[in-house]
């Protein structure tokens, strides 16, 4: 479980670097936040934004309210890794449209969790798994 | 300066506005569904929804955080209202239910009358108002109460 206001501050970070990507076309800021998107991923405590905001922040603003479970924001965080990837492959790779096409998508996706606590792929991810997806069989205690 | 980015980037950043602006508006409104002469759905019953109660049956997911407003508002109402029952199905273990009852995100609560109809749905986290308003109209009125 995880305190929400700090997935929000990330993502609010995450806009900002996707902007100055986007005003650099620079695939190197790509990448560097293609690394932060993985790393958070991969182990939410060690996401760099995350730890930014448990030292600055957290302490400062008093307990939170709610506490949000960790799946939802590793797929966030997966999902942003993608597009970021694809950003950084385009620049890199001379093709600059791809970059920025890949780029905005991460941008939009992290403005709307900032701004409006918005997350899209609540939005999407259930019509995309009845659009494709057979029913999961329950989860169910290991021992 | 990368023109390109941020004509891409300003487009962007004006739809996510634009979507992030309607979807606040409507999220949680409750839309009243026609009444039909249609057979009860028989999933409602098999997903433990009970004639004699109105019940607000929620879909939810496991990425969802509105789901877990919605689950606190409901259990609320079902918990404050005689004749109210919340029943909350995981979307992703019933997608079969998902396509029959044309659920296409989470939240959504469909408000089922005491008869087994669908009477209204609601996308997105509905607040305490919004519910009691949608299920006010289909409670017995004290009369009918003391009649039956």
């Amino acid at each position: 479980m995880t305190d929400p206001r700090g997935p929000r501050f990330a993502a609010a970070l995450t806009a900002l670097v996707m902007v100055a990507v986007l005003v650099t076309g620079s695939g190197w800021l790509a990448l560097a936040q293609a690394v932060v998107f993985a790393l958070t991923a991969a182990q939410p405590r060690l996401g760099p934004y995350g730890l930014v905001y448990r030292t600055l922040l957290a302490s400062r603003l008093g307990p939170p309210a709610e506490l949000e479970p960790l799946a939802p924001v590793r797929f966030a965080q997966a999902v942003g890794f993608v597009f970021a990837a694809v950003a950084t492959l385009g620049y890199l790779l001379g093709s600059p449209l791809t970059g920025a096409i890949a780029a905005s998508f991460a941008l939009a996706a992290a403005f709307l969790n900032a701004v409006f606590g918005l997350c899209l792929g609540c939005e999407l991810f259930l019509a995309y798994r009845r659009l494709t997806g057979r029913p999961l069989a329950a989860r169910v205690p290991v021992s | 300066m990368d023109m390109t980015g941020l004509i891409v980037g300003g487009v962007a950043l004006l739809a996510a506005s634009a979507y992030g602006l309607v979807h606040r508006r409507r999220a949680g409104r409750v839309r009243a569904v026609p009444a039909t002469a249609d057979p009860v759905h028989p999933l409602l019953a098999e997903l433990g929804v009970e004639q004699g109660e109105v019940t607000l049956l929620q879909f939810s997911s496991a990425f969802c955080a509105p789901c877990r407003t919605t689950r606190v508002v409901c259990a609320e109402v079902a918990r404050t209202t005689p004749g109210v029952a919340h029943v909350e199905v995981d979307a992703e273990s019933r997608l079969d239910a998902v396509r029959g009852l044309d659920i296409w995100k989470t939240p959504t609560v469909l408000i089922v009358d005491a008869d087994g109809r669908i009477a209204g749905r609601a996308q997105g986290a509905p607040t305490r108002a919004q519910v009691l308003a949608a299920v006010a109209p289909l409670l017995p009125t004290p009369a009918e109460k003391n009649s039956a």
